[in-house]
């Protein structure tokens, strides 16, 4: 790797002024994406902003939602009691991803700032409509997601909190790309009162998006019969050495049916 | 064995001697050595896979901070070196010579390969050599990459001189009663294989650590080596013409090689060349990307496969073409492995009266690829053994009953093959049947019934392999084109105090030969395990010898290692008979001691060591003083170990996702020295052929570049891929070496491929599947059920 500058920031205001100061810096989490990238010389940021000791990892419910520090780790995500009660399918996701070391050091929010097409969380993020929240505003899902491996984060800007409200029912299914084990598939099914919301990881072109014959499908009758095959189109999807357009389409209707299994 | 110890000789299951160094992170590898004051090498490799090289400017990069020089193909030229060498080269069916084209260590004027090494750049750390690189500017002009093996022929000649980029166009065995066979065959089976190329990943990348000493003028190089004394005599004398005596070559402990580490590659090469003309010790460690892209890779065949049968299904003839990709540059072994150690292995475990094969070694722009765990009889074995199940079922028969049917018979031994082989021993039936019987294979339809109803399809696989191994007679080597001998070579030196150091020219990484050599020593010595060390893998201790592959170093070293201590036993009975005045002839030795037979006097082998080295009472008209022996055994055939192995899957419809449930063997490795390490062998062996069946495939795009050159594309087989595995033996003792033994490195990883892929098509074929190319990946069971269910439609 390139030589860089290492920073720990006392508290968010401490890293956004650090960055500030940066002139091309990068806001260290868990490291579990931006380590590898830089080991590979494929960033050379001139500071490193670690964002460990800012206070931002806690988890807690506010009644409708439950609210999760950006610094909260994919390991006390699967074990909170808290989650495991108020969004099951969250704790689910979280326990599923990568193996034991990475979920020991990866963070949702970096999961969700990196917005990798294949990461698990920008599928919960958006079928449960939730919120990012930085230091100076509130992001909606449907707001926050650009295409693969893009935000609409501004420079600078520091994911403090991600709000997830509460659905009726939901679950996370995850079709492992075999050599990764990141999502080649992963269909995330939220019920709320006011319908049925799905979104889809690993799969699309430009990234995480919902899955609107499927919601419809399910809004009209939520079981997985109703997911006929066929019913998701091959348009717009990836294609690569593991899964074709056609057979992720395939896997996209297969694991809706799943996850509306898991729903219950 | 003095009663109350414990046994630690041949057939216990003594836990590995070697594990503790390594468990607690005292291992020694090449990586973990430093010299001083040693620059960091970082090879620039080519982005694009053919391309000239227009020209290559690096003023820039040498005035970058820390960088001591950089070396080109224009030095390479210059100082006259040679590249790596071909081993073993056989004959063209027309009789000539095959193309061995010229592999510069650093390309001259062409890059073959995306990953071919185009500048050497050294610098005080490795960070600077990579950031010095980075600013040399190199100007190709590109060619369209060739990476596919059928239009190769037709193709930009990617070497000059080389024809049709074809390396060799070899056959073997009666072409003409082969035809004959086909001619009158009451039923023809024909079947079209494809094995995948595969990416060796041993845990520990290539390394090299390399020190010219001016003040003695010797070279010395530390490296990940399978095989150091070849590494030093190629080096040496067909590379950088460095005389072998001022040049000592050490491969310390080895994290795995499964091939990829017997050959010599550039780097290596250029770490000892640069050492002395840089005067700086060189460090080179590969990283998990150069050894995706640079390390020689596995298998890679197309085969058409023809097989004749009888009117009562007994096969009477087999055809194989095959078109072997060898990749930009010939490795050392590349064209041995797809030729005598592939073309011979078509018999397998059957009576086969005429076989024939063609072999076409093909460029190609990809890295090169030579043998890999197995070497040429997995490729056999499974095109074999995939043709037996398709011609069983064409047939109507139960694949195993259509095996044991076509078995060579127990009485049939010593059994010549129609491709070049003798069989010494072997007992095939009790094999399958103990299988059959561990796996309940006769209860199977009632478990496929099972799965059906939880909407799974269940398949069961065997495969009855063959394998050669103790490679090889060096006489039959010379005469099929081999350029070395494959003897192997032990010293037994007992010191005074009676711990004994064996030297071996045999390397272990991985193989557990810390243990089971010294199993050896224990066994025929009676001493206990604790006084024996095993020394390998250091030119200046070792006596010459030709390392480990081909699941050799037992049957051919260990060999060496049992005549030396039976050189060791006979003449410490020359010494018993003269310190207990008795006749040699009188002289027993047993459990550690010598005495004269039918009394109580005796010698401990302790003192009998002690009185060679302090020989005041001691047979000095007879013997020179010391106790230390030396044996090269030449072995006098191959060694065939052989088995059964029955895998059994669910497969998921849905999704395509092959689940292995269970798995069982029944090997036949001749006697065992230590049972525990042979089943860790059979299991990594099984895990390696399971990758290649179900996960693993280096994959190319038509630009030349690899798509999967890093683990996050390329699947590795996992812990949780697997069931227990059930691994039992049966043993006929090899009949030509001193301890009855086979080998048992390979067999997993030759007898699985097949086992799982006859599973997946047992499973798949209520739903019309009749074939799938490996590996069989979720997507591409998934798209067998699709296009047969279409098929059924229409
Ligand atoms: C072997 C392996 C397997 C994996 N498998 C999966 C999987 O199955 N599913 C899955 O979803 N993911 C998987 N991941 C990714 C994992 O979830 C990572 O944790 C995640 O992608 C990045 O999180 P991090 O905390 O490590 O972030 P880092 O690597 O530290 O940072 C990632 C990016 O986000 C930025 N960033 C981090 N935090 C913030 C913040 N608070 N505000 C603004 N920007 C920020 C950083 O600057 C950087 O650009 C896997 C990773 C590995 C190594």
């Amino acid at each position: 790797m390139y030589s860089t500058k290492y920073v720990k920031a006392k508290d968010i205001d401490d890293a956004a002024t650090i960055m500030a100061s940066a002139e091309d810096g990068k806001f260290l989490a868990g490291g579990m994406t931006l380590i590898p990238t830089l080991k590979q010389r494929l960033a050379n940021p001139d500071c490193l902003v670690d964002l460990s000791a800012c206070g931002l990892s806690a988890i807690n419910d506010d009644g409708s939602s439950i609210r999760i520090g950006a610094m909260t780790r994919h390991v006390d995500v699967a074990e909170s009691a808290l989650v495991q009660k108020a969004i099951p399918a969250i704790a689910d996701l979280a326990g599923h991803i990568g193996d034991r070391q990475v979920r020991n050091h990866g963070t949702i929010g970096g999961s969700l700032a990196n917005n990798d097409p294949a990461a698990c969380y920008p599928a919960a993020l958006l079928a449960l409509g939730g919120t990012v929240h930085t230091q100076n505003r509130s992001i909606t899902a449907e707001d926050y997601f650009d295409g693969m491996f893009e935000t609409t984060l501004e420079e600078g800007e520091i994911i403090r909190e991600v709000s997830l409200p509460k659905p009726e029912k939901a679950a996370y299914v995850k079709f492992p790309n075999p050599a990764s084990r990141y999502a080649m598939v992963g269909v995330f099914v939220a019920k709320f009162a006011d319908g049925v919301r799905v979104a889809v990881t690993g799969a699309g072109e430009d990234g995480v998006f919902r899955a609107s014959d499927l919601e419809a499908a399910l809004d009209a009758n939520f079981s997985a019969d109703a997911i006929a095959d066929g019913t998701v189109s091959a348009d717009g999807l990836m294609s690569d050495i593991h899964a074709s357009a056609e057979y992720r389409a395939h896997l996209i209707g297969e694991m809706t049916r799943r996850a509306v299994k898991a729903c219950g | 064995m003095p009663e109350g110890t414990v046994n630690q000789g041949i057939g216990a299951s003594v836990r590995r001697k070697e594990d503790k160094r390594f468990l607690i992170g005292k291992g020694n590898y090449t990586d973990d050595i430093n010299r001083a004051g040693q620059l960091h090498v970082y090879f620039l490799r080519s982005p694009v896979a053919f391309a000239d090289i227009v020209s290559i400017n690096k003023q820039k990069a040498e005035k970058a901070s820390g960088v001591a020089a950089i070396l080109t193909g224009e030095d390479v030229a210059a100082d006259g070196l040679g590249g790596p060498i071909c081993g073993w080269v056989p004959t063209n069916k027309d009789g000539s010579a095959p193309s061995e084209p010229p592999h510069p260590i650093l390309a001259n004027g062409r890059v073959r390969y995306v990953g071919d090494h185009v500048a050497a750049v050294f610098a005080e750390t490795l960070d600077q050599a990579m950031s010095a690189a980075e600013l040399i500017d190199v100007t190709y002009s590109e060619m369209p990459a060739i990476t596919d093996l059928k239009t190769a022929i037709d193709s930009t000649q990617i070497h000059d001189g080389m024809e049709n980029n074809t390396y060799f166009d070899w056959e073997l065995g009666d072409e003409a009663a082969t035809n004959d066979a086909f001619d009158k065959a009451a039923t023809i089976v024909n079947v079209d294989i494809r094995n995948n190329r595969v990416i060796p990943n041993a845990m520990e990348p290539r390394a090299a650590v390399a020190d010219y000493n001016t003040g003695d003028g010797r070279y010395t190089l530390f490296t990940t080596s399978q095989n150091p004394q070849l590494t030093r005599l190629v080096i040496g004398a067909f590379m950088l013409n460095i005389p072998e005596s001022k040049f000592r070559v050490v491969a310390p402990d080895v994290g795995g090689g499964f091939g990829s580490k017997i050959y010599v590659y550039p780097e290596e090469a250029v770490c000892v060349w640069a050492s002395k003309k840089l005067g700086r010790a060189v460090k080179w460690t590969a990283d998990r990307t150069q050894a995706f892209l640079g390390d020689a890779h596995g298998r890679d065949h197309i085969s058409e496969v023809k097989l004749a049968l009888d009117k009562n299904n007994r096969i009477t003839g087999l055809r194989v073409d095959t078109l072997a990709n060898l990749g930009a540059y010939l490795s050392a072994f590349a064209m041995v492995t797809p030729t005598y150690l592939h073309g011979t292995l078509l018999s397998g475990v059957y009576d086969i009266p005429a076989i024939y094969t063609n072999v076409k070694g093909i460029c190609t722009n990809t890295v090169n690829v030579d043998a890999y765990r197995g070497a040429g009889r997995p490729e056999a074995t499974y095109l074999l053994e995939r043709t037996m199940d398709v011609a069983a079922k064409q047939v109507g028969m139960d694949p195993a009953e259509f095996r044991r049917l076509n078995f060579i018979p127990k009485d049939a031994f010593p059994y010549q093959t129609a491709v070049a082989l003798q069989y010494d021993v072997g007992d095939y039936e009790p094999l399958l049947d103990r299988a059959m019987a561990m796996i309940d294979y006769a209860n199977f339809e009632s478990r496929r019934a099972k799965s059906a109803k939880n909407g799974k399809c269940r398949g069961i696989g065997i495969s009855t392999y063959i394998e050669a191994c103790g490679i090889a007679p060096s006489a039959v080597v010379g005469a099929l084109g081999g350029r070395v001998g494959l003897y192997e070579s032990a010293v037994v030196r007992v010191d005074p105090t009676g711990t004994i150091s064996v030297l071996t020219g045999t390397h272990s990484h991985g193989q557990g030969h810390d243990t089971t050599f010294a199993q050896i020593v224990c066994d025929k010595l009676g001493v206990g395990i604790e006084t024996v060390e095993i020394v390998h893998g250091d030119s200046d201790r070792t006596p010459f010898g030709m390392g480990t592959y081909g699941s050799r170093s037992l049957a051919v070293g260990g060999t060496a290692i049992s005549k030396a201590l039976d050189k060791v036993i006979a003449k410490g009975k020359i010494i018993a008979a003269h310190m207990l005045e008795a006749a040699d002839a009188d002289i027993e030795f047993k459990d550690g001691k010598f005495t004269v037979m039918g009394t109580d006097r005796e010698k401990s082998f302790g003192e009998i060591a002690l009185s060679a080295y302090v020989p005041h009472n001691f047979p000095h008209d007879r013997l020179e003083p010391g106790l230390e022996e030396t044996s090269f055994y030449d072995p006098l055939n191959f060694t065939y170990p052989s088995g059964t192995h029955i895998a059994e899957v669910e497969i998921d419809p849905a999704t395509g996702v092959v689940e292995l449930v269970d798995w069982v063997c029944c090997d036949d490795f001749g006697n065992l020295i230590n049972p525990m390490v042979v089943e860790g062998q059979v299991h990594g062996g099984i895990a390696q052929g399971v990758g290649q069946a179900l996960y693993e495939e280096a994959a190319y795009n038509d630009n030349g570049q690899l798509l999967s050159a890093s683990y996050m594309d390329y699947c590795m087989p996992r812990a949780d891929h697997f069931p227990s595995l059930k691994v039992e033996n049966l043993v006929t003792a090899c009949t030509h070496n001193d301890l009855g033994v086979k080998g048992c490195g390979e067999a997993g990883a030759i007898a699985s491929p097949p086992a799982v892929i006859n599973a997946v098509v047992d499973a798949l074929s209520p739903l019309g599947v009749t074939d799938i190319t490996m590996p069989a990946t979720p997507q591409k069971v998934w798209q067998a059920i699709q296009a047969a269910q279409t098929k059924a439609a229409e």
